[in-house]
């Protein structure tokens, strides 16, 4: 194991779990109370100093770790004991595969910002994904409680509905890309393509005509698949089970759902593994849909070469990389926004509008949309050669 | 190889960090226990019936309904992959499969499997 590995999984693993997990907790707290024109959280602090309420977080683990863990009578100890497990470790490691920088190489080595650069990429965030749905289901069932047992038959049917409509919507970005690999899709929406360059095809401009080469749009998901962006999206919610698609907690309803009966860092985990999931969709988003980790109509390649002018080849590839990751997690923060605005604006779907959505939707639109992409997919290329 | 490397570590991070709050939350947090602070909550009465009951059968359905749809979509997958090189070809072999998978779905529909009421 190389020095650059070991350094490129652990900065992105603090970067996660250090980092977008605890401040995930201030931006929730912070977003609602904007969005409800409350001051939100501000009363921890350290020695007077609240800093804007950033130190919530770090009380509000204090506080967890040192609550009491109840298990209730007749609960199933060791599952309950072990779900809270199943549930936040799936999103803790699901972000490996996440390319968040491209490939560079400098004084000699080479070397790629992503943990595992696997050519199944999605496949892993899918399986991984999958196992969380069974921390979820089991933490009611196994707690011996009736809002539990509920919370887990809710969530057991809305993740199984939308894991479909997740696997479907995303089809088109593997058409176009040609490939599971998510360096090689971020590689792919590197790539520009001219927005006119159809009159040159159909003969109504003579070839090499200027004008035709200035509109260029970036070859990115969301050009390319507007309408798998949102279902995309959408699907991914509703997986995490976040408002407006939190049927399984519904805290009007059936108090809290499947985690009702936890408490400590055991409760605590359930929402980590939430807004970690938050994260990772964010990442996933902005890896198939959003250019992953490169500026619109700039390549790697590009950037390099115009930073080696100056900089020459070794610091320019370095500099590449700290505006690739910069712009990564600035894309990364949107989604999350995006994310956040859809949490405290709308309101909780009732529970069979959460699966007509899922099935009578969603999936039959994904079905049509594979079906146009395809044929979008072929007559382009039939044009084009 | 180094790509299972960098996996095996990010797993053996992440399991540990969170085996670990898990851990301390066991150790650092009192211990009070008595009858009434076992009991599975419900709304302070006593709980009447047991969770381990049956369930609608609804459940069930969507449980069925998302192994086939979820086979069929792997099945889609690898198609996805290469589907630019098999041009019209890949489009035409695949178009039985994809209405098999339409018309399943809109059966469901029509029997009235994906209702809630």
């Amino acid at each position: 194991m190389d020095v650059a590995l070991v350094a490129k999984t652990l900065f992105i693993f603090a970067v996660i779990m250090l980092v977008f997990a605890p401040l995930m907790t201030w931006v929730e707290r912070k977003q609602s109370a904007l969005m409800q024109d409350r001051i939100g959280a501000n009363r921890a602090d350290i020695f007077g100093i609240t800093a804007i309420g950033l130190i919530h977080p770090v009380a509000d683990v204090i506080k967890m770790i040192t609550k009491e863990d109840v298990i209730p009578a007749g609960a199933h100890r060791l599952l309950h004991t072990l779900c809270p497990l199943i549930a936040a470790v799936p999103a803790a490691i699901s972000f490996a595969v996440i390319p968040y920088g491209g490939s560079y190489s400098a004084w000699g080595a080479h070397w790629s910002l992503v943990v595992a650069d696997l050519d199944y990429g999605l496949l892993y965030v899918f399986a991984i994904g999958s196992i969380a749905a069974y921390g979820t289901v089991l933490a009611g069932w196994a707690s011996n409680s009736n809002w539990g047992m509920l919370g887990s038959l809710r969530a057991s049917a809305q993740m199984l509905s939308y894991e479909v409509a997740m696997g479907v919507s995303v089809l088109g970005i593997f058409m176009v890309f040609g490939s599971l690999r998510m360096t090689d899709i971020g590689v792919g929406q590197q790539e520009t393509f001219r927005l006119l360059g159809f009159l040159e095809h159909l003969g109504w401009v003579a070839p090499g005509t200027r004008w035709v080469d200035w509109v260029t749009i970036p070859a990115w998901g969301i050009v390319l698949q507007p309408l798998g962006f949102f279902m995309f999206l959408a699907a991914l919610m509703a997986e995490n089970k976040r408002p407006p698609f939190d049927t399984p907690e519904g805290e009007s309803e059936i108090v809290a759902g499947y985690f009702i009966e936890y408490s400590g860092m055991k409760f605590g985990l359930f929402f980590m593994a939430e807004w970690i999931e938050v994260v990772v969709i964010a990442g996933l988003m902005t890896a198939l849909f959003l250019g992953g980790w490169s500026l619109p109509w700039i390549s790697d390649q590009e950037l390099i070469g115009w930073l080696s002018v100056p900089f020459g080849p070794n610091l320019a590839n370095l500099l590449a990389m700290v505006v690739n990751v910069s712009v990564f997690f600035v894309k990364l923060c949107f989604m999350i926004w995006v994310q956040q605005i859809l949490r405290w604006s709308l309101p909780r779907f009732r529970y069979d509008q959460v699966m007509h959505l899922g099935w009578k939707i969603l999936l039959p639109l994904s079905l049509v949309n594979i079906l146009v992409t395809a044929i979008l997919i072929l007559l382009v290329d039939e044009l084009a050669s | 190889m180094s790509e299972y490397a960098g996996l095996g570590l990010f797993m053996a991070l992440g399991a540990g960090t969170i085996l670990l709050l898990l851990v301390l939350t066991s150790v650092l947090g009192p211990r009070l226990r008595f009858a009434e602070k076992d009991e599975p909550f419900e709304c302070g009465e006593s709980p009447l019936v047991s969770p381990y009951r049956r369930f609608p059968v609804k459940f069930y359905m969507v449980a069925i309904s998302f192994i086939i749809f979820d086979l069929e979509v792997v099945f889609l997958y690898p198609w996805a992959v290469v589907f630019r090189d098999l041009g019209w070809y890949g489009l035409l072999v695949a178009a039985p499969f994809l209405s098999m998978l339409s018309i399943a779905l809109a059966y469901e529909w029509m029997k009235g499997a994906l209702e809630w009421d």
